[in-house]
């Protein structure tokens, strides 16, 4: 399990390369470039600031002192952000994007396979019957819909938390953008959880099960429990996915002083440093999500141990 | 080896023991349609009662039902009592204190009635301690013993595997160590040997009938096929569509049978069907196929330490000519399947040479190939899988015309396609339908229509027969050999079971771990058998017979053997004849009479060292 996961782990380095020299070059790519909104700009000035932040070079070796300043750590500095060092954004902005997206699924994850269970437990039940139709509604509102509905009802009419804004160590203000972000989540995993229980309970080993005299909870915690969830984890990948794209618009939605901000801000500016470093932030993360999802299915079946990667 | 006396006791004193288990007008109904009809039947301490009857006939619904482990959607209705016990109507929890404490279940599908992601020694503690409250250790000698008890090579390693490292034989002891766990009175066996191998379905029979005879509980096995009941029952019900049609001392139902129905299930039984048939007409001209030095590695996957090739198939030559028939027979894993691929370049690790109708067609493209594939067809173990689910009857049919002929207009591939259907006895309503909605047998008809369309010169048959009911076995077997009595074509059917192609074929080559054992003459085979492998597989062959078959499982040796480390003879540690050269040389493939070839040091001993 360990010589696997060191593997696995390994195996993300290449990736993040591949993903990091794509996004360099695409980014250049695109129509215009820093500095080219300003209008005030003259030709000169212009020249001297593409000079002063070696946009002037070829291509190449901007690319590769682009890859000896990232392999000593530096990120560079935005041309936008009136020079701040992209790593110092980033230490500001990703504890507060970090948490926003861990609260959320881990609300997603505890939530929907409760809630899946739930509507298992008692077929035809209330949860089951409403499971279906509310996971529909509540994935297809998207959450800058849901978001400002929320902070409306528990916000201003109930009172009862804040409806927008951050201050450091506040935990309370985490909470509603948490339970919009998961929302979608909770939809999915619920879902998903009660079709593959559902599936589980009827296997020839959970009847093997039952014939032993096992009991009911015992059976269902034991027995069909882990093989169940490995959908659910094979959905942790695209989940994390989601969430870095979903914390964009929750973050601005709840005015969260997050990194979702400079991903969109980067992108529109043209802010090559910047951009490239929320591109080896998200991306990081996104792969060590799937890491985890694929750590988590070797725990779950021993067969998938027993394969090389 | 361990052996055990053959019991004939008389099963008179047994006559009144009290009920363990009595079914009395049982009834299970899905959506109001009546699956188990009425059904009453009785299991006494220390007698077998067999239930037999074709898939679909309620003969499992029944037991689950008993034990209230019948699908939600199932309406149970009579009355089942065990002891004193009214079973029907009883809460889950009392339940759940009879199930696995006195009541045992083995059921069909070794290889999904194990928990996955649990290693057998949890799986196997656990019913130990939740219903005798012993300790933790106490309970996991307890499960050493019982692996002990049913024989596993290796129990202590055993304990720490999953399910997934074992093989089907194992698992399936493995359940019935779970079932025997709390000492059960009643054993129910549901179907337990279908899924296996000939040779392990005798050690798994055999073992029962030791078990019975030590344990003195009563036993209940449900199966579709006689012969598996006639080493073990005392008492046989014949079932067919939901009711009991017929009950009796094993004596009296398998000698005189009264049902017509019962009369059918044993002669299937007593004859397994096969194609072949009467020899064709040999023709002459070189081999449909013939393979030489037929060698197949894979690379292993695993970690990358222990990374290595498994030999599935090693130096095999063989050659089929016009007109005859060829069967390759063997236990599961032993490269029977992986010839045939081999063979027809179906699989790209294939090393040595292959001839196509006296062509060496080893090197050729894929491209070229197709041309002269339509020469042999193939039709396979399970036939539902193999049609594509989205095409209707008549498409499928087709297809093979569109492929190969296409020089045909619509019109002459529809008369030709219905030609074929009613050749193959399918109704040609069932043209517009698709795969799913056949029964097994049809499905084999399609697939039998969609490889004889092109009039091949070879047929192989990959287990044809082995997944269907005993009456549709013996349709499709007789079409079969019809079908090749007219064409004259070659037949290579491929089977686990030595038994099912004793009828059938003209030669038989055995194959043990991916090698050739032997290959002979039908006749001279069955007549005497050379190869110590051979003989296994012939005596593990059940025989429907209650005089008969006792004695000959008592033969059987009941431990499971482990695999032999590479080097010498592979068949040495199952093998009672194997000395020390068989551990020392692999055996030549040596020519030992007409047409007679065998693999082993010792074969001029035959059969002296019974089994």
């Amino acid at each position: 399990m360990l010589g696997y996961a060191l593997r696995r782990i390994a195996g993300i380095f290449p990736v993040l390369l591949i993903l990091l020299t794509v996004s360099f070059f695409v980014i250049r790519l695109a129509p215009g470039g820093p500095f080219a909104a300003a209008r005030a700009l003259s030709g000169r000035t212009r020249a001297q600031l593409r000079q002063r932040y070696g946009l002037d070079r070829p291509l190449a070796v901007q690319y590769a002192a682009y890859l000896r300043a990232l392999a000593h750590g530096d990120l560079g500095r935005s041309y936008s952000l009136r020079d701040e060092p992209v790593a110092g954004l980033i230490g500001a902005g990703l504890p507060v994007s970090a948490e926003l997206g861990a609260a959320a699924l881990a609300l997603g994850a505890l939530g929907g396979i409760a809630l899946g269970m739930a509507a298992v437990l008692r077929r035809g039940g209330v949860i089951d019957r409403a499971l279906s139709p509310l996971a529909a509604v509540t994935l297809a509102l998207p959450s800058f819909v849901t978001g400002p509905l929320l902070a409306l009802i528990v916000g201003v009419w109930l009172r009862w938390l804040p409806v927008a804004g951050w201050q450091p160590d506040t935990p309370r203000d985490l909470v509603l953008p948490a339970i919009t972000l998961a929302l979608p989540l909770i939809a999915s995993i619920a879902r998903l959880t009660r079709a593959s229980l559902l599936e589980v309970l009827n296997a020839s080993y959970i009847r093997t099960a039952r014939a032993r005299g096992l009991g009911r909870a015992r059976v269902l915690w034991r027995h069909a429990l882990r093989p169940a969830l490995v959908p659910v984890v094979s959905y942790l990948g695209p989940a994390a996915t989601y969430l870095v794209t979903g914390s964009l618009v929750v973050e601005s939605v709840f005015e969260l002083p997050g990194t979702g901000r400079y991903l969109v801000m980067g992108a529109i500016d043209r802010d090559y440093t910047l951009v490239m470093g929320m591109v080896l932030v998200y991306g990081t993360l996104t792969l060590l999500a799937n890491l985890g999802a694929d750590l988590l299915h070797a725990w779950l079946d021993p067969r998938v141990r027993h394969e090389s990667p | 080896m361990s052996s055990i006396p053959t019991s004939a006791e008389p099963m008179r004193a047994q006559e009144e023991a009290p009920a363990l288990l009595a079914l009395h007008s049982l009834s299970v109904c899905f959506a109001g349609v009546p699956v188990v009809d009425a059904v009453s039947l009785t299991v006494r301490a220390g007698e077998c009662l067999g239930v037999v009857g074709e898939s679909g006939a309620g003969k499992s619904l029944t037991f689950l039902a008993a034990l209230g482990l019948a699908p939600s959607a199932a309406a149970v209705s009579g009355r089942a009592r065990f002891g004193a016990t009214e079973l029907i109507g009883c809460s889950e929890r009392a339940l759940d204190a009879l199930r696995g404490r006195h009541i045992g279940v083995v059921f069909q599908d070794p290889m999904g009635a194990l928990t996955p992601h649990l290693r057998i020694g949890a799986q196997l503690t656990e019913p130990i301690l939740r219903h005798t409250g012993c300790s933790r250790r106490a309970a996991r000698t307890r499960a050493l013993e019982l692996l002990e008890q049913v024989r596993l090579a290796a129990p202590a390693r055993c304990l720490q595997q999953y399910p997934h490292e074992l093989s089907g034989g194992m698992r399936q002891r493995v359940l019935l160590a779970l079932a025997l766990s709390c000492d059960p009175q009643l054993l129910i066996l549901d179907e337990p040997t279908t899924a296996l191998d000939v040779t392990i379905q005798a050690q798994i029979l055999a073992l029962l009938a030791h078990i019975k005879r030590e344990r003195r509980l009563g036993l209940v096995l449900v199966t579709h096929d006689f012969a598996a009941l006639a080493g073990l029952a005392d008492r046989v019900a014949v079932m067919r569509a939901g009711r009991v049609i017929e009950t009796g001392s094993a004596g009296q139902v398998f000698h005189t049978p009264r049902e017509p129905y019962t009369v059918e299930l044993l002669q299937a039984a007593r004859e397994p069907a096969g194609p072949g048939g009467a020899p064709g007409a040999r023709g002459a001209g070189a081999p449909v196929l013939a393979v030489e030095d037929l060698t197949v590695r894979y690379r292993q996957r695993g970690a990358r330490l222990r990374r290595g090739e498994i030999v599935a198939l090693q130096a095999v030559t063989v050659a089929i000519a016009p007109g005859e028939s060829l069967a390759v027979v063997g236990e599961s894993g032993c490269g029977k399947s992986t010839l045939t691929r081999a063979a027809l370049r179906l699989t790209g690790a294939a090393h040595g040479r292959i001839a196509w109708l006296g062509r060496e067609v080893g090197s050729w493209p894929e491209r070229r190939l197709r041309a002269l594939r339509r020469n042999l067809q193939l039709i396979f173990q399970d036939p539902l899988s193999s049609l594509d689910p989205r095409l209707s009857v008549e498409r499928l049919v087709a297809e093979p015309l569109e492929v190969h002929h296409g020089e045909l207009d619509a019109q002459a591939r529809a008369a030709r396609v219905a030609a074929m259907l009613e050749r193959v006895g399918l109704d040609p309503a069932l043209a517009a339908r698709r795969p799913h909605e056949l029964s097994g047998g049809q499905c084999q008809r399609v697939g039998i229509a969609r490889a004889m369309i092109l009039a091949p010169r070879l047929l192989v048959c990959d287990e044809p027969l082995s997944a269907l009911d005993v009456r549709a076995q013996r349709q499709i077997g007789a079409l079969l050999d019809a079908l090749r009595r007219e064409q004259g074509m070659s037949v290579l059917l491929v089977s686990h079971d030595l038994g099912a192609v004793r009828r059938g074929c003209e030669r038989v080559l055995v194959l043990y771990q991916g090698a050739m054992a032997e290959l002979a003459p039908s006749e001279a085979l069955f007549a005497r058998p050379l190869h110590p492998y051979t003989r296994a597989l012939l005596a593990a062959v059940p025989v429907a017979d209650p005089d008969v078959q006792p004695g000959r499982l008592a033969q059987v040796r009941l431990t499971d053997s482990e695999p032999a480390p590479a080097g010498g003879c592979a068949f040495r540690t199952r093998c009672p004849q194997a000395t020390a050269r068989c551990t020392e040389q692999r055996p030549p493939w040596v020519e030992a009479g007409a047409g007679r070839w065998v693999a082993c040091h010792h074969f001029e001993r035959g059969a002296d060292g019974m089994l």
